[in-house]
C-alpha cells in the first residue's frame, strides 16, 4: 500500500513539493542504476542520475499518462545516456579517454563478480540499439513489450533483437578473448 | 525467457554495485527540487483550476505545502510514512553492520608463524573485529580466552596477571592483556580498497657519518607511532610494507619503555644513556639514549576543548575507516572529564558542524552524534579543518588544551590539496595555541605525506588506527601522552668524540633531521613530549681502532693532537626543551662514559635491548643496509629475551610480526 506513482505526478504537477521530493526518492535509484549500466562507470552515473533528476523536474509537468510511468521515466534516462554517448563521441573523447575511462571501470567493477565483468564488457561492444535492449531486457528484467514501449518499436523487434544478442553474446563466449 | 538469459539476468541482479552515493543523491535530489521550484514557484501563482479530487489528500503527505481535505488512493499515507521507514532501516542497517560482525577467533600460532595465501573464502571468517564489547564479552564468558595467544608462555603470564589482579582493577586488566594480541588478523578485506596508493615521503637512511669531519648530529624528537600500526597492518595481510612505510624511529617509540623517570616536573624528563655492543656487529658499539617523560596524575590534568574534525567522505566507507573510527572517538570520549567540551565537524564534499562545542558529561548527546555519521562524497579537507580551527577557537580554553583531533584515510581531494599550503596554515593556528593531532585510518590510498605534514607542523602527533585494540592504546591507554604535552620544541644534540669515535650513524630519525646551529634557534620547531611518553634514539658507533670502520684513513689527513677534555668519553648529549607555552629553551646534558658501557649485549638494559630488537626489524624491513647477515629469527630471540611484564600484549604482537615478516610477500597480488 503506498501512494501510487501516478497520483504523486498528478500532486507534483499541481505544484506539491513534497510529492515531488517523493517522486525523486522513490526513483533516484533507477536512474542511476541506468546510468551506471549504460556509462559504466560511477562518477559519470552520478552527474548523469543528477541531470536526468533535473530534466524530470522540468518535464513532469507535461506528463499525460499516456504511458505508463516507469516506461517513461526509463524514456528519460535513456534519452540521456544516448545523448551522453553522443557527446562523448562527438567530442572524439571516446578514443582519447579510452584509457582513463577504462581505468576508472576496472576500478569501479572491482569489488563485482567476473562474470558481470565479462557481461558489461561483452555487451559493450554491442551495436547502441542492440546495447540498449539487452540492458533494459536483462539488466533491468523488462518484458519484450515494456521494453518495446520504451524504445517506441514493437514487440516483435525487441524479439528479433535479443535473438541477436543472444547470438553474438555466445559467439563472444565461445572465442572467449576475456 | 529462455535459461541462457535467466542466467545473465541472475548475474546482473547479483551485482550489488549500481546504487547511488546516499550523498550524490541527496545532493541530486536537491538540485531537482530547486528546478522543480523555479518552474512550479512561477506556473502555481494565479492559477486557478478547479479544486481536483486529489487535491484533498494533500494534507497527509509530510511536508505538504497546502492543507486541504483527504483521500484519494489510501496508499498516500502509508506511501510517506515507508519512505520514513526506509531511512531509519537504512541507518540502524549501517550500525548493525558494524556492530555485530561476528566474532572470531585468530588464528592460532602455527597459522601466524606461516600465513596461507590469502583465500576469498576466508574473508567472511576474517570479518573478526571491532567493537570492543564484543571482544570483552568473549573475554568474559570464557577465561581461557580466545585462543589467540602466541605462546604457552604467554598464556602463563596473563594468567599470572590475572591472579595478581586486585578487585578494583578486574575490568581493565581483563580486557588490557588480551587487546594486543586479538588485534592479529582482524583485517577486513570483503570491501572494495584501492591498492597500492598509499603515499610515503621518500626516505634515505640516514648514511654513516665521520665523527672528525662531522662530530655534530641534530634531530628533532618524533613520538608518532604511525608507521609501526601501518607496517603492522601490511605484515597481517601477509605483505611487507613499502620502503618508505617504515620509520624506524617510529616503530621504535611505538612501544612504552620503562625508563627511570624524572622526579618532579621542573624538570620535564631524564635521559637514560647506555652504550653496549650491536647485536649485528660484533665491531660497533650502539649508543641508546632513553626518554621518560614526566607522568601528570589526574588532578594535575588540564581541561581538554577537543575537535574532532571526522573525515565523512566516500573513500572513508569502509569497515576497517568510518566504522572503527566512530568506535576509536566513542573510547576517547569514555576518557574525558566532565568538564571537557568536545565538538563535532565533518567534512566531505563540504564541511559542517555536527555536534556545537558540548560538555563530556553529556555523553549520550556526543556518542549519539557519532552514530549518525555516514561516508559519501569527495573529500574537501581544507575547509573541513578551517571550521574545525574556528570552533576550537570559540571555545578556547587558555589554562587548557586546545585541540583538534583529525580522523582522515588523508585523501584530500577538494579545495587546498596542496600540503605546503596546509602546513602553512596549521603553523600559522599552532601560534594561537590550537594544536592538531592526526589519526589516519584506512589503507590502500592512505596519504602518509600529508598526514605527517600536519601533525609535525600542528605541533601534534600523528597515530595510525588499524584495529579497535590500536584505537585503545592511544586514545585510552595512552591519552595523557596523546592529549597532554609536558615539554615542547624538545630536539636532541649528540657531539660525538673523535678520539674516541670513528664513525656513527642515527637509527632512523631520516625525517627529523635538524641542522647544527638549529638546535639553539628556539624558533625552530621540533616535537613535542606528552605526560609519561618514552622516546628512544639510538646511534650505531664506530669506536676508534675497530675493524669495523667503512671509511678507510686519508694517507694525507693531518694527525690532530687529542682533545684535553673527555678522554674517557663517548660523546655528550645535549637535550633543548621549552616548558609549554614558554618561549625560551632550557638544556639539559649528560656525557657519554666509555667506563659504564656494556661489554655484552645481554649485559645491557632490558627496556635497551627490545628497543634495539625492535630497531633491527625496522632496518630490517628497509633493506638491512647496515645489519649484515642478522635475521628475523635473530630480531625474534632478542625480542623474546627482553619481553618484559608486556602488560598490554605489545612486545609478544612485536614477536608475532617479526614470525609473519619472514614469510611475507614482497607486492600485493591484484585483485581480481
Amino acid at each position: 500500500m503506498s501512494a501510487s506513482d501516478l497520483d504523486l505526478v498528478r500532486l507534483s504537477q499541481d505544484g506539491d513539493r513534497a510529492a515531488f521530493r517523493l517522486l525523486l526518492e522513490r526513483h533516484y535509484g533507477l536512474l542511476y542504476r541506468v546510468a551506471y549500466r549504460f556509462l559504466g562507470n560511477r562518477a559519470e552515473a552520478e552527474d548523469a542520475a543528477q541531470e536526468m533528476a533535473m530534466t524530470l523536474a522540468e518535464k513532469i509537468g507535461s506528463f499525460r499518462g499516456r504511458s505508463r510511468f516507469s516506461t517513461w521515466i526509463y524514456q528519460i534516462a535513456l534519452n540521456h545516456c544516448r545523448d551522453q554517448a553522443r557527446r562523448q563521441k562527438s567530442l572524439g573523447r571516446m578514443q582519447t579517454a579510452f584509457v582513463e575511462v577504462e581505468a576508472h571501470r576496472t576500478a569501479d567493477w572491482a569489488d563485482s563478480d567476473r562474470r558481470v565483468q565479462w557481461l558489461y564488457r561483452a555487451i559493450d561492444r554491442l551495436k547502441p540499439d542492440l546495447k540498449e535492449t539487452a540492458l533494459l531486457v536483462l539488466a533491468e528484467e523488462m518484458s519484450h513489450a515494456e521494453a518495446g514501449d520504451v524504445l517506441g518499436i514493437k514487440e516483435a523487434t525487441v524479439s528479433w533483437r535479443m535473438h541477436e544478442v543472444r547470438k553474438q553474446l555466445s559467439q563472444m563466449a565461445t572465442t572467449n578473448d576475456d | 525467457m529462455t535459461d541462457e538469459f535467466d542466467e545473465l539476468k541472475a548475474r546482473f541482479r547479483a551485482e550489488k554495485g549500481p546504487n547511488p552515493e546516499p550523498q550524490a543523491k541527496a545532493a541530486g535530489i536537491v538540485r531537482a527540487m530547486a528546478r522543480y521550484d523555479e518552474i512550479f514557484s512561477t506556473r502555481s501563482q494565479g492559477k486557478a483550476r478547479g479544486l481536483r479530487l486529489i487535491e484533498r489528500v494533500r494534507g497527509l503527505i509530510p511536508g505538504s505545502t497546502k492543507m486541504h481535505g483527504l483521500k484519494l488512493s489510501h496508499g498516500l499515507m502509508a506511501g510517506a510514512s515507508l519512505a520514513v521507514l526506509t531511512l531509519v532501516v537504512v541507518n540502524s542497517g549501517l550500525l548493525r553492520e558494524a556492530q555485530n560482525i561476528p566474532f572470531t577467533t585468530s588464528p592460532d600460532q602455527d597459522e601466524v608463524a606461516t600465513p596461507e595465501p590469502r583465500k576469498a573464502e576466508l574473508k567472511q571468517e576474517n570479518l573478526a573485529a571491532k567493537p570492543a564489547e564484543n571482544e570483552i564479552d568473549t573475554l568474559a564468558e570464557s577465561p581461557p580466552s580466545p585462543a589467540p595467544l602466541p605462546s604457552l608462555e604467554m598464556q602463563g603470564t596473563m594468567a599470572r596477571q590475572k591472579m595478581a589482579v586486585d578487585a578494583g582493577s578486574v575490568g581493565y586488566l581483563q580486557k588490557a592483556p588480551a587487546s594486543g594480541i586479538v588485534a592479529q588478523g582482524d583485517q577486513i578485506d570483503s570491501y572494495y580498497r584501492d591498492q597500492g596508493r598509499d603515499k610515503f615521503t621518500d626516505i634515505e637512511t640516514n648514511p654513516v657519518k665521520i665523527a672528525k669531519d662531522e662530530p655534530v648530529s641534530t634531530f628533532s624528537v618524533d613520538v608518532d607511532t604511525a608507521s609501526y600500526s601501518f607496517v603492522r597492518g601490511s605484515l597481517n595481510q601477509n605483505l611487507l610494507p613499502q620502503k618508505d612505510a617504515v620509520r624506524v624511529e617510529e616503530m621504535v617509540n611505538y612501544f612504552p619503555y620503562d625508563y627511570a623517570g624524572p622526579a618532579d616536573r621542573a624538570v620535564p624528563f631524564k635521559a637514560n644513556v647506555s652504550v653496549f655492543p650491536t647485536p649485528w656487529n660484533p665491531d660497533t658499539k650502539l649508543m641508546h639514549i632513553g626518554i621518560k617523560g614526566f607522568s601528570l596524575n589526574g588532578q594535575e590534568k588540564p581541561k581538554s576543548n577537543l575537535v574532532f574534525l571526522i573525515d565523512t567522505s566516500g573513500s572513508m566507507d569502509s569497515p576497517d575507516k568510518l566504522p572503527l573510527l566512530q568506535n576509536a572517538m566513542k573510547m576517547l570520549v569514555e576518557t574525558l572529564g566532565p568538564e571537557d567540551t568536545v565538538s563535532i565537524v565533518t567534512y566531505a564534499g563540504s564541511a559542517g558542524t555536527v555536534l556545537e562545542p558540548t560538555k563530556a558529561k553529556d555523553k549520550t548527546k556526543i556518542v549519539g552524534a557519532l552514530d549518525r555519521l555516514m561516508a559519501g562524497g569527495s573529500t574537501a579537507g581544507a575547509e573541513g579543518i578551517r571550521q574545525a580551527y574556528q570552533l576550537a577557537e570559540r571555545s578556547f580554553d587558555k589554562t587548557g588544551i586546545n585541540r583538534v583531533i583529525l580522523a582522515t584515510d588523508g585523501d584530500f581531494n577538494v579545495g587546498i590539496t596542496d600540503p605546503e599550503e596546509l602546513k602553512s596554515f596549521v603553523e600559522r593556528k599552532r601560534e594561537t595555541g590550537v594544536t592538531l593531532s592526526v589519526l589516519g585510518f584506512g589503507r590502500g590510498n592512505y596519504n602518509d605525506e600529508m598526514m605527517q605534514t600536519l601533525a609535525q607542523n600542528g605541533n601534534g602527533n600523528a597515530a595510525y588506527i588499524d584495529t579497535i585494540n590500536e584505537a585503545r592504546k592511544v586514545l585510552v591507554d595512552e591519552v595523557s601522552a596523546t592529549l597532554f604535552t609536558i615539554a615542547q620544541d624538545v630536539k636532541i644534540q649528540v657531539e660525538f668524540n673523535p678520539d674516541t669515535v670513528s664513525e656513527y650513524r642515527l637509527i632512523g630519525y631520516e625525517t627529523r633531521m635538524l641542522k647544527r646551529e638549529d638546535f639553539n634557534n628556539d624558533k625552530v620547531d621540533a616535537g613535542d613530549i606528552g605526560s609519561g611518553h618514552t622516546v628512544t634514539a639510538i646511534y650505531e658507533i664506530t669506536p676508534k681502532d675497530s675493524k669495523a670502520k667503512l671509511n678507510d684513513d686519508l694517507r694525507y689527513g693531518e694527525t690532530s693532537t687529542p682533545a684535553a677534555a673527555g678522554a674517557g668519553e663517548y660523546g655528550f648529549v645535549k637535550i633543548r626543551y621549552k616548558l609549554p607555552g614558554e618561549k625560551d629553551s632550557k638544556l639539559i646534558s649528560e656525557p657519554v662514559k666509555i667506563g659504564a658501557a656494556a661489554t655484552t649485549v645481554e649485559a645491557a638494559p632490558q627496556e635497551a635491548r627490545f628497543a634495539v630488537a625492535v630497531a633491527a626489524f625496522g632496518q630490517l624491513l628497509r633493506g638491512g643496509q647496515y645489519t649484515k647477515s642478522y635475521s628475523y629469527d635473530d630480531v625474534i630471540a632478542l625480542a623474546q629475551g627482553a619481553k618484559g611484564s608486556d602488560a598490554f600484549g605489545y612486545r609478544a604482537e612485536f614477536i608475532n610480526l617479526a614470525r609473519l615478516a619472514k614469510t611475507a610477500q614482497g607486492l600485493e597480488p591484484l585483485k581480481q
